[in-house]
């Protein structure tokens, strides 16, 4: 198997104490490899953005710890999280919401390059890079210069967002429901261009969904999470046909199909 | 033959913008439904699904507005009404419309029974809050949700509840039409599940007389419907019965969704998805020709000058009856695109597990 890029062991995350205590994610263990899909599948509340964000050093971990390329990751200075984020980025449900409001759309990639260490390139070089990543996406750089966000499409943006990884060419990529609530033609050109960059740019990418149908077409191994709990993990074709979890069978039975008949009477007892 | 319950000819509305621009976001949008019956709407986001559905109501509010065409409900035609009219007589009795994300909608500070008083007093000012009461409660325990529920604010209520709760209050009056807009796709699939068997129950008690159902998520509409319509930019570009539209799609962009279908089947993960290209046309200035041109690969010169019209294909139905041949719009041949659909390598998703 190829080389681990992030592992955790016993991860936990607490929120509040007493009465009010929640465990949103209760002693996880895992190991992502280089270029792998993994998809992390649950319902509703089962802590799914909570594990995302402790990935991404936004949330701090309550217990446990997180490897990043076969090391104890240390996020405790504002520098060292700097250059953590150069290994690992996110895209969110919400395009909108990713966005300064206020930056334009070529500053927003502009950042993206001087992050990975393109700031003394002559300009030319950086439009030639930001022209680049957009015609990976489809977009036209020359229309998107001097917009705001907050005028592009909600495709616009989503592809946006992809180009911008184009050019940050994380280590990992955490997509948390980044599909969810768009027609299936237009899930089908998002997904596309996420397998086309991870294979441009060699990265790893977590996928986040609640959708197990997705979980099961894209990604190489599913993890399933059931109360900040995994409750089995394995390849997907394991775990999606072969289920052993009573809560990921539940998960299969539940969701619509198209060859076999949607059975209703079992959830409805 | 089944009873006609609602009927829409030539529909046409749009969106007059600040800078008077008019958008036509339902362009001669014609169809029908039956008694008993469910139809499905999908379509790429922005087409004209919730546009459509504001105005099967006439619900007509800038920037809005009305531009032409005939709806008729149980023989009733109401194309034209007044917005107060269409809150008086039209709202709750004849249609009951569930917005997207209508459950997240609901005023936090009012309990459950105050909603169902508005719908009812909307259309009947006199009648008491214990006869409303009364009647609330006997249809939440008909269709097995806790009476208890009334006294509740929406706060107090999981998202699968509150969904179920927001279709009971909108069916109270039992309308012969129920729009729901994508009403479980913010749903975990157990609840889902749930909120669309409460549906179902519905029209089985004959509390509703007809439904449509707009959702992006297709394989719930393929088990949900009887019949599917997919939109394009605005328009009809092709309906049928739920299993031809999945399994014998026709129009290039509805083969392209079908194409689209994800689902946790045996054999649905080998088969490669494949995207259209391009995003639909600005409905501002939307082309002469065929709006999905700049999309479709098939496309030839005569696609982009000439007007596309909807038409019939396909057999008579076991009675008989015209009303169930398919329709679509394209300048090519129906035997045509299956012969080239079929060279391609066919469905995406037959290519699996039997069906
Ligand atoms: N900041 C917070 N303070 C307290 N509790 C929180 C906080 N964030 C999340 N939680 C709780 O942690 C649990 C897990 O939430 P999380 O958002 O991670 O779930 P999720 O799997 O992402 O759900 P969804 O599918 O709805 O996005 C929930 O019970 C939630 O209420
Ligand atoms: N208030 C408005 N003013 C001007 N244009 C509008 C307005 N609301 C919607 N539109 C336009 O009308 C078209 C149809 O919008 P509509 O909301 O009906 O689409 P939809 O099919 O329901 O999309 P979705 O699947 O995302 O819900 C879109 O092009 C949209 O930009
Ligand atoms: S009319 Fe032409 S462009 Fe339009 S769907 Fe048919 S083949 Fe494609
Ligand atoms: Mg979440
Ligand atoms: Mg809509």
């Amino acid at each position: 198997m190829s080389d681990s890029v992030l592992s955790g062991k016993g991860i936990t995350k607490v929120f509040g104490f007493g009465d009010k205590k929640t465990i949103a994610v209760d002693h996880v263990d895992f190991d992502f490899h280089e270029r792998e899909l993994v998809s992390i599948v649950g319902e509703s509340g089962s802590g799914k953005t909570t594990l995302v964000k402790m990935l991404l050093g936004l949330l701090s971990v309550t217990e446990g710890d997180i490897y990043f390329m076969g090391k104890k990751r240390d996020i405790s200075t504002r520098g060292k999280k700097r250059e953590y984020w150069k290994g690992i980025q996110a895209i969110f449900q919400d395009p909108f919401s990713s966005y300064n409001m206020f930056h334009k759309i070529d500053s927003v990639l502009l950042d993206c390059i001087n992050m990975r260490g393109g700031a003394g390139l002559p300009r030319s070089k950086k439009i030639e890079m930001m022209t680049e990543a957009c015609g990976f996406v489809n977009l036209k750089f020359a229309e998107l210069t001097n917009k705001y966000p907050f005028e592009l499409s909600g495709g616009q943006m989503q592809r946006l967002m992809i180009a911008r990884i184009f050019l940050l060419k994380p280590k990992i990529l955490l997509a948390d429901e980044p599909t969810s609530m768009i027609d299936a033609c237009s899930r089908a050109t998002i997904l596309d261009m996420l397998l086309q960059c991870r294979d441009e740019v060699g990265m790893m990418i977590i996928f986040i969904t609640h959708d197990i149908g997705l979980a099961y077409y894209i990604s190489d191994s599913v993890y399933i999470m059931e109360h900040g709990k995994f409750v089995e993990h394995g390849s997907a074709d394991d775990v999606i046909l072969n289920p052993s979890a009573d809560y990921t069978k539940r998960l299969i039975n539940d969701v619509p199909k198209i060859h076999a008949p949607w059975d209703f009477g079992k959830a409805l007892g | 033959m089944a009873k006609k319950m609602l009927e829409v000819k030539d529909l046409t509305t749009k969106y007059i913008t600040r800078f008077r621009e008019n958008i036509y976001a339902v362009d001669h949008v014609s169809f029908e439904v039956e008694e008993g019956k469910t139809l499905g709407i999908a379509g790429e986001s922005g087409c004209g699904k919730s546009t459509l559905a504001l105005s099967l109501m006439g619900y007509y509010f800038p920037p809005l507005y009305y531009s032409g065409g005939e709806i008729t409900i149980d023989g009733r035609n109401i194309s034209g009404l007044k917005p107060d009219d269409v809150r008086k007589s039209i709202l709750g009795t004849e249609i009951a419309y569930i917005p997207q994300a209508a459950m997240n909608a609901l005023n936090p500070t009012a309990k459950i029974i105050r909603f169902i008083e508005d719908v009812i007093h909307a259309h009947d000012p006199k009648k008491t809050k214990k006869d409303i009461y009364d009647l609330a409660k006997e249809r939440f325990e008909i269709l097995n949700l806790p009476s208890d529920v009334l006294q509740k604010h929406s706060v107090e209520l999981s998202g699968g509840m509150k969904q179920r709760t927001v279709i009971a209050i909108s069916t109270i009056l039992s309308p012969k039409v129920l729009i729901a807009d994508e009403p479980s796709s913010a749903l975990d699939v157990t609840s889902q599940k749930l909120v669309i068997k409460m549906m179902y129950d519905l029209m089985n008690m004959g509390y509703i007389k007809s439904m449509i159902f707009i959702t992006h998520e297709l394989p719930l509409l393929y088990n949900v419907t009887d019949d599917i319509m997919v939109m394009y930019a605005g328009q009809i570009v092709e309906s049928g019965s739920a299993r031809q539209m999945v399994f014998d799609p026709v129009h290039p962009y509805s083969k392209g969704l079908m194409d689209s279908i994800i689902v946790p089947e045996e054999g649905t993960r080998d088969a490669k998805l494949t995207a259209i290209p391009g995003t639909p046309p600005n409905l501002k200035d939307p082309p002469k020709g065929c709006r999905f041109a700049d999309r479709c690969k098939y496309v030839m010169p005569l696609c982009q000058t000439s007007f596309v019209t909807m038409r019939r294909f396909g057999e008579l139905d076991d009675d008989g009856n015209a009303e169930s041949q398919r329709r679509y719009r394209c300048i090519v041949p129906v035997h045509e695109l299956k012969e080239t659909f079929k060279r391609e390598g066919g469905l995406r998703n037959t290519g699996g597990a039997a069906i």
